[in-house]
């Protein structure tokens, strides 16, 4: 029994009980502290899985290689920033209160055991606990109706989709015989004997996890839950949850059910089109930003499904590195989306962000390099997160994905330009009020993540071709 | 003899209509918690009568831990549930559409 694999989880799910306790213990202004704490917490827990070894413990059930290493940073950066960007917000907003870490430490805690799943039944666990924590995130607000009803619609949809995951994998224990990844692995070794059985079961699993990372036709509750969530909570939502998601998804689908590619591809392709279509058409008409993201979001999310459809080491690093890119200039679009606020209250609409060019240059240049780098424009950090997606589309032949990706990105592009103009050229609104020091940190710190990947991409091109190789030997 | 096939189709039956219980259902907010309940029931029916076919103990340990998640997410289901009556009043399906997605 090799626990000291899982030392990481072990200790952030002691360090939440103990933030938690200290919470209640503690009588007033507690808000600040906790965060702090978990922010402490989140770190120690980098530290440990960086110096953590590599291996198999609890039976096959739980994971470390270099892919659960890649997916655990970049899921704690990014909850760390989600709660960094919380603060001012929550204070203003008076929900302030010392629950909003610790569920955040939770789901953390649900993520890291989904990208660590060895097994179907500890895959299921981790999704499990990352999703309850975040429903009740997504209604944190609970005197605003907005927040209650997305909290609704995200529960109600979620657990449908956890009960179509769940129908999955009962079907694929059944007919392949095991709950382990390997087991099915060598079940499905030649997928021209595989029961029909386990292709049902695939399909249900792929219509589960599609929902978790926001897919069409699974991706009705996102503009809804973005847009009635608290602002931190979406910007937590649209980040380290995606990347669980989607670095599970990845596992799944090249691992246990690897050999089985000629049979679930052409799903998947589908399933990429679809998003990449709508992410780039739906987003035009919108007039709310945060709605305006989500859309952005699916979009982004059916580029990554190029990736996992190509099946294949150089798909598997596209994808890795994707969500990096994706990961720091959303984290750097909600702080700038945290900022928009006029005498104390939170504005959400496009037009709100007129003048601000004029108003507030440093904001308005942050802005400007997300947009850009999400619309894939050279030398900012989206374009390579595009590159290697469509260079692993194009070795693998799958070049129709590949062109309407480029076709959507340029569609997509009028939509972020869109807000560009408005900042700069747009008749002025009144200025913002002054923003906390909390998010010009968090906007600074992605910004020039976002703006000099290129200087510096080796670390992370090496270390998402690394994690590649785990499943491709 | 019941072999696993009957069980199976007993599982899709209510599978069926647990997601028709929350697609079709316009009236009551309470009775799509019934239906996730019911979809959640229905896996545990096939994991239960394939770990009896395959002899495998693995199915009925994960039948336990969906017992003990879905009694979570329905807590957390009800809890939601009742903030938004507090905030709106009604728990009719047709009137969460304050934001149309």
């Amino acid at each position: 029994m090799n626990w000291s694999l899982s030392l990481p989880e072990i200790v952030l799910a002691v360090c939440g009980m103990g933030i938690l306790l200290f919470g209640v213990v503690k009588r007033d202004d507690k808000t600040d502290i906790c965060s702090m704490l978990t922010i402490a917490a989140l770190v120690l827990c980098a530290v440990l899985v960086v110096g953590n070894s590599t291996g198999v413990a609890f039976e096959g059930q739980f994971v470390g290689d270099p892919i659960s290493v890649f997916a655990k940073l970049l899921i704690l950066t990014a909850s760390a920033f989600a709660i960094l960007l919380s603060l001012d917000f929550n204070r203003r907003a008076h929900i302030a209160r010392f629950e909003f870490p610790v569920l955040v430490l939770f789901a953390t805690l649900g993520m890291m055991m989904m990208v660590s799943a060895g097994n179907m039944m500890s895959l299921y666990l981790g999704l499990e606990l990352q999703s309850l924590s975040i429903y009740v995130l997504a209604a944190f607000a609970r005197d605003d109706l907005r927040s209650a009803e997305a909290g609704l619609k995200y529960f109600v949809l979620g657990a449908l989709a956890s009960g179509l995951l769940l129908y999955g994998i009962s079907l694929v224990y059944g007919f392949s015989g095991s709950m382990d990844f390997q087991g099915i692995a060598r079940a499905l070794a030649d997928p021209s004997t595989a029961s029909p059985g386990v292709i049902v079961g695939i399909v249900f699993v792929i219509a589960g996890l599609a929902f978790k990372v926001a897919a069409v036709p699974f991706h009705m509750w996102t503009p809804d839950v973005y847009e009635g969530a608290p602002t931190p909570v979406t910007a937590f939502l649209g980040t380290a949850p995606k990347v669980a998601a989607v670095v599970l998804f990845a596992r799944v689908m090249m691992g246990p059910f690897g050999h089985a590619l000629g049979q679930w591809q052409m799903l998947i392709e589908i399933v990429s089109i679809a998003s990449m279509l709508l992410g780039a058409l739906a987003a035009i008409g919108q007039s709310n930003i945060k709605r305006l993201m989500a859309y952005s979001s699916i979009g982004h999310m059916g580029y990554v499904l190029i990736g996992i459809a190509c099946g294949n080491a150089a798909g598997f690093r596209g994808v890795l590195v994707y969500l990096v890119v994706y990961v720091f200039m959303n984290l750097g679009a909600f702080a700038v989306i945290l900022a928009m606020r006029r005498r104390g209250l939170a504005v959400e609409t496009i037009s709100d962000l007129a003048g601000l060019g004029r108003n507030d240059p440093a904001l308005a240049l942050a802005m400007t390099i997300f947009m850009f780098s999400m619309a894939g424009i050279p030398p900012l950090s989206g374009f390579f997160g595009k590159l290697y997606i469509f260079l692993a589309a194009v070795q693998s032949g799958l070049w129709a994905l590949a062109v309407i990706g480029v076709l959507t990105s340029v569609v997509g592009a009028f939509y972020y330009l869109r807000i560009i103009k408005v900042m700069y050229f747009d008749e002025p609104a009144p200025a913002f009020d002054r923003r906390a020091p909390s998010i010009s940190v968090a906007a600074a710190m992605t910004g020039l993540f976002t703006t000099f990947f290129f200087v510096l991409p080796g670390p992370v091109l090496n270390a998402a071709a690394a994690a590649a190789k785990v499943l491709f030997g | 003899m019941v072999g696993v096939g009957h069980y199976l189709v007993v599982s899709a039956i209510l599978l069926v209509l647990g997601v028709f219980g929350i697609f079709l259902n316009r009236k009551n907010i309470i009775i799509i918690l019934m239906a996730i309940e019911l979809i959640l029931l229905s896996v545990n029916i096939n994991l239960v009568a394939f770990s009896a076919a395959l002899g495998d103990l693995a199915g009925q340990v994960f039948t336990m831990f969906v017992l003990t998640v879905a009694a979570a997410e329905a807590a957390i289901g009800l809890a939601i549930v009742v903030i938004y009556f507090r905030n709106r009043g009604s728990i009719e399906v047709e009137d969460v559409t304050l934001m149309r997605g």
